[in-house]
């Protein structure tokens, strides 16, 4: 079964479509990564697919179930989102930002128990990030923000990851960092989507990519379709400008 | 002081200290002053004791400390709960114009001669429709910083709101309704009679029960929505339920007390000073400092000069300079 699946799906705001005939397989335990140009219509088909705008038309299905048929809060213990790295507002605790992510498994009225605080702190571990637990999360680092927001979907227990450009602003060792978790959390048996704008991190993380442009998905299949042929006509850029500017890249 | 991290016991009891200090200060000082021990002796004594301590202590000062008690605690919560929510912490039910539009009910309920409970329905209609008007306006523009628009959205609606308090007060009979409204909207504890505080004290508990059962989920509006979304919160219930709770507290503090402005906007800044953000600590701990700021102003306002000062003189000598400082601090994050 695959984890999340659109056919035909059409994506935006009822007078403003944004994309439309989006067909999008993620299937179990593999990293999928979206590339395409900014406007091409990725946040709103993240935003699609986590329940928040209801589809145009089309459907999507999560983990066999169409989206629409889906509580909120069960959907929140299945698939979890991982924002980019924000600046927060009120200056909460790194461990009350992750026990966030228990609120899908809290009782309508609860607070946090013992063993959600466990669990939280256990997600903080398992990124390296414990030290940081009664850090202010809106003083610590970018990167450091990112791991946290990171850990955070960690704690919804849910087993597929939508990342949003998860290494966006984050300098280069924190990049690192983050690409590192990545494989980590698939080699955990997580199923993951992401986007990004950077080739290279696509093709050092993931198992197959898709290529969505003007809110099309113009292709989609094995790390092997990022060529430099791809890469130029779906940024509108000079293929052998890309060639030059990433000499990694499989060639067509 | 940070007492985020301190047990619950000790949290309670420090945060405890000021309020039980600004109880005592308030039941000793007055025009009839009581040393602390005659206070006590005379609260003691019951309300039928036959002294004049007693007479003070029961019919005058104890009714008007618990109205400060409730309405401080009151507009404290609402503040609270509102800069959570909306994701701002320059807004506060006067800020929102929640309370100019409960002012209106109320005002137009005083000018046609109703009862007290139509009163105050009547204030929580107008503090729902404030509120409303605001989120509407603030929702509808893109262009600016959103946490600037809510709060000239809020002014612009209290502005209007308070232009019709002025309209009622024009027609209102000057021998007859326009002293009492005038009396009521300068913002005062002394014209709540206990009858008041019976009305108003179940409204105001009515609007913290879901604020109080829903005290986690609260933290994950300060979030975007779509994250609190993620995360398995339906935003817009929640948002919706806290609104209505808010108002209505306002509405039934406004109901008694006139329009008494910056508590609302000043005790959740200190609080989340002294306790932080997370709003299962926050709440509590601003129930107990709000009450005790007010009951403190409004010892000072009756004890201060020979003529008793309108209280929310004091509270705004406090607050817009407080208000003025986050405007201008850099980052104009939450504290």
């Amino acid at each position: 079964m695959n984890v999340l699946e659109t056919r035909g799906l059409a994506i935006g705001y009822r007078h403003r479509p944004v994309g439309e005939g989006i067909d999008l397989t993620l299937e179990a335990d593999e990293v999928l990564c979206l590339l395409g140009p900014n406007g091409g219509g990725k946040t709103t088909l993240f935003r699609t697919l986590l329940g928040i705008l209801p589809p145009l038309a089309g459907t999507a299905r999560v983990l066999g179930r169409s989206l629409g048929d889906w509580p909120r809060a069960a959907l929140a213990t299945r698939l979890a989102y991982v924002p980019q790295s924000h600046a927060g507002l009120f200056a909460f605790t790194v461990e009350e930002v992750v026990l966030m992510g228990r609120t899908a498994r809290l009782p309508r009225f609860a607070t946090p128990s013992a063993h959600d605080r466990a669990v939280a702190r256990d997600c903080l571990a398992r990124l390296g990030i414990d030290h940081l637990a009664a850090r202010i999360y809106t003083e610590i680092s970018g990167g450091e923000r990112q791991l946290a927001l990171i850990a955070r979907a960690l704690a919804q227990e849910a087993t597929v990851l939508i990342l949003d450009e998860p290494t966006a602003s984050l300098d280069f060792g924190n990049q690192l960092r983050v690409l590192k978790e990545v494989d980590a959390l698939k080699a955990r048996g997580f199923s993951i989507l992401m986007s990004t704008h950077q080739p290279e991190h696509a093709l050092r993380v993931a198992d197959r990519i898709a290529l969505l442009k003007a809110g099309r998905m113009v292709g989609q299949g094995p790390r092997a379709l990022l060529t430099a042929d791809a890469l130029a006509a779906l940024y509108g850029a000079d293929t052998a400008e890309v060639a030059h500017s990433l000499p990694q890249l499989a060639k067509a | 002081m940070k007492l985020a991290g301190q047990s619950t016991v000790l949290r309670l009891t420090v945060l405890s200290a000021p309020l039980l200090a600004a109880l005592l200060a308030a039941f000793a000082f007055g025009p009839y002053p009581l040393s602390p021990a005659e206070a006590l002796a005379a609260l003691w004594a019951g309300p039928s004791a036959e002294s004049d301590a007693a007479t003070v202590m029961w019919q005058l000062r104890l009714p008007r400390i618990l109205a400060g008690l409730l309405v401080g605690a009151a507009l404290s919560a609402a503040g609270a709960a509102y800069q959570g929510m909306f994701r701002n912490p320059l807004v506060s039910p006067d800020i929102l114009g929640v309370s100019a539009g409960a002012g209106l009910g109320a005002a137009l309920a005083i000018y046609f001669g109703l009862s007290l409970a139509a009163v105050q329905a009547l204030a929580f209609a107008g503090g729902l429709l404030a509120v409303a008007a605001v989120v509407f306006v603030a929702g509808r523009v893109r262009r600016h910083d959103p946490v600037l628009v809510l709060v000239l959205a809020g002014v612009a609606v209290g502005t209007l709101f308070g232009a019709g308090i002025s309209l009622v007060k024009v027609l209102a009979d000057p021998s007859v309704q326009l002293p009492s409204i005038t009396f009521w909207l300068l913002g005062g504890l002394n014209v709540v009679s206990p009858g008041d505080l019976v009305l108003a004290a179940p409204l105001v508990a009515m609007g913290l029960l879901p604020m109080a059962l829903l005290r986690w989920r609260v933290n994950l509006l300060s979030l975007s929505d779509e994250e609190a979304a993620a995360l398995g919160v339906n935003v817009a219930r929640l948002r919706s339920t806290l609104i209505v709770s808010a108002t209505l507290v306002t509405a039934a503090a406004v109901s008694i007390a006139g329009v008494v402005g910056w508590i609302g906007l000043v005790v959740p800044h200190a609080v989340r000073l002294l306790v932080g953000p997370e709003f299962s600590r926050l709440l509590p701990a601003s129930l107990l400092l709000g009450g005790g700021f007010l009951v403190a102003a409004d010892t000072l306002a009756r004890s201060a000069a020979a003529i008793e000062l309108p209280l929310g003189i004091l509270t705004a000598l406090v607050g817009a300079p407080v208000f003025l400082w986050l405007l201008a601090r850099p980052g104009r994050g939450g504290t």
